[in-house]
């Protein structure tokens, strides 16, 4: 049985939905072309599923993602744990850090574009410049958090300095590293839907602007919910790994 | 004593650090000088810098930054006095809240640029569509902030404005807004970095007079040294937008380090 509050949560959304519907079906939308009632978006959304049309695109949007993901993160997770560990190189490269990492993520599609052209590649790189910067600064001050006895406990041992990044850093620092990941995943998603919207003729945000462009709003519409509901269960999704993974351990505070 | 040999050794750092990012970009001309990348792809920092030099003197490269930072600030204030007014409208409602933070909740992923069409298909590729999308946009993170400042605050405190029969507008303004003073303004300098990827989405998309159509008309002709030196202004906007909300942030909430 759904809690009172879940039922309270969901009132809102069907009423719009409801109210949505009746406007829509009084007010003979098919005039106007930026809007559509609830039902034609399901209709909509139904026929794309049936044409494969929302599982290509979302396919697309999610490989680059995670590609670019999974390449940032790793640059920012290895580039984060050098500056942990060495302090001395933290210093010398704070300048050089702080005066990239404002760049707008999005300021460097255009670079990219003449370099690699549209496609796949275009946004991965992106992607993967955006994913770098949180990694790169939540695992730096996770791995200087670790517990200075830990370190100590790996120099009484005459750990390689491999060894004591791979025993002792990378699993007392993982729950906070787990977060950066879970933060730069959603990034990952916004930054894909962005370079699809702006330029890259791919993936959700490109059959959305293409729906808008063919004057259906209710194709529209249904994209933008199927969007949301993609974002949503990919971010309750990682939540859940995060609170199965590690519980307590992983509650910190949102940097940035 | 020792105060000020770790100021001293401070400084030194950062001259070393200084010297590190030159020595990049001296790595950088040593590169585009042996043409090791195509100098359509990449220009030497010299090139970079004489094509912000010039755009910024005789160019209309200023007027391009004035036009972004206009977009952002427009964008960023609307989004500032909504988000915070509904915010707070609905965090200090108790019984409302739990009507209408799910749905808002449900809309935190989903990304704001997914609602660009959304916006043309009702204003066209427009100024209005570009704030539209800013303001709205921007609005989202101080939205939820508020909210969750709202309904984080001591509950006694809400007793104690009933005990003293205050009216609605008083919770607001003297109990409410000063105990979400650090979520607001969290999410105001969230807000800000929202503002900035959004004007410039929308100025690329929209061609509408900004450092996004710059960037973009610079690498439709490859005239690769005009995009850096657009893609430099962009990342001195993003830094100094973010020293200056971190600056206003820690001024206003001097009074938490203080220990209250």
């Amino acid at each position: 049985m759904l809690s009172a509050d879940t039922w309270k949560g969901l009132a809102l959304p069907v009423t719009l939905i409801v109210l949505g519907e009746i406007f829509g079906r009084m007010a003979n939308l098919t005039d106007i072309d930026s809007l559509a009632p609830p039902s034609s978006i399901v209709l909509a959304f139904i026929e794309a599923v049936r044409d494969g049309s929302v599982l290509t695109t979302t396919r697309d949007t999610l490989i680059t993602a995670f590609t670019g993901l999974a390449i940032g993160g790793t640059v920012g997770l290895m580039i984060g744990i050098l500056l942990g560990v060495l302090p001395v190189a933290d210093r010398l490269m704070e300048v050089t850090i702080e005066s990239i990492r404002p760049i707008p993520s999005i300021a460097i599609l255009p670079i990219v574009l003449i370099a690699l052209g549209f496609g796949y590649r275009l946004e991965i790189a992106i992607i993967s410049f955006a994913c770098m910067w949180p990694l790169l600064i939540l695992t730096r001050a996770a791995v200087r958090g670790v517990e200075p006895r830990l370190m100590e406990v790996s120099r009484a041992l005459k750990l390689s300095p491999a060894a004591r990044v791979m025993k002792i850093v990378i699993p007392a620092a993982l729950p906070r590293i787990f977060v950066a990941f879970r933060l730069a995943a959603g990034i990952a998603l916004i930054v894909s839907v962005t370079v699809e919207i702006a330029i890259n003729p791919l993936g959700l945000g490109h059959a959305l602007m293409v729906a808008q462009q063919a004057l259906r709003p209710d194709l529209m519409l249904a994209y933008l919910v199927w969007l949301g509901v993609v974002g949503w269960s990919l971010n309750a999704l990682l939540l859940l790994a995060q609170n199965r993974l590690f519980g307590r351990a992983a509650i910190v505070e949102d940097v940035r | 004593m020792n105060a000020s040999i770790s100021v001293h050794s401070a400084i030194l750092w950062r001259i070393a650090s200084f010297a590190f990012a030159a020595g990049l970009v001296m790595l950088w001309q040593m590169i585009a000088d042996a043409r090791l990348v195509s100098p359509v792809f990449l220009p030497g920092p010299d090139r970079a810098w004489a094509a912000l030099v010039r755009g910024l003197t005789e160019g209309d490269l200023i007027r391009k930054t004035l036009g972004t930072l206009e977009h952002m600030a427009f964008g960023w204030l609307f989004a500032s006095f909504v988000g915070i007014a509904l915010g707070a409208l609905i965090g200090s409602a108790p019984r409302v809240r739990p009507y209408i933070v799910p749905t808002l909740e449900f809309f935190r992923p989903l990304p704001v640029s997914a609602l660009i069409p959304v916006f043309i298909a009702f204003f066209g590729l427009s100024q209005t569509m570009a704030l539209s999308v800013i303001g709205f946009g921007a609005m989202w993170p101080m939205l939820l902030a508020t909210v969750h400042g709202f309904a984080a605050v001591e509950p006694r405190l809400y007793e104690v404005a009933r005990s003293l029969h205050l009216s609605r507008a008083a919770v607001i303004f003297k109990i409410g807004l000063p105990s979400a003073s650090p979520d607001i303004l969290a999410g105001m300098r969230l807000s800000v970095t929202v503002a900035l990827i959004l004007s410039v989405v929308c100025e690329l998309l929209a061609g509408l007079d900004g450092l996004g159509h710059w960037i973009l008309i610079s690498a439709r002709a490859f005239r690769s040294a005009d995009l850096f030196a657009g893609v430099i202004l962009l990342g001195m906007i993003g830094y100094l937008t973010a020293v200056v909300v971190a600056y206003a942030e820690r001024r206003l909430l001097v009074w938490r380090a203080s220990g209250h």
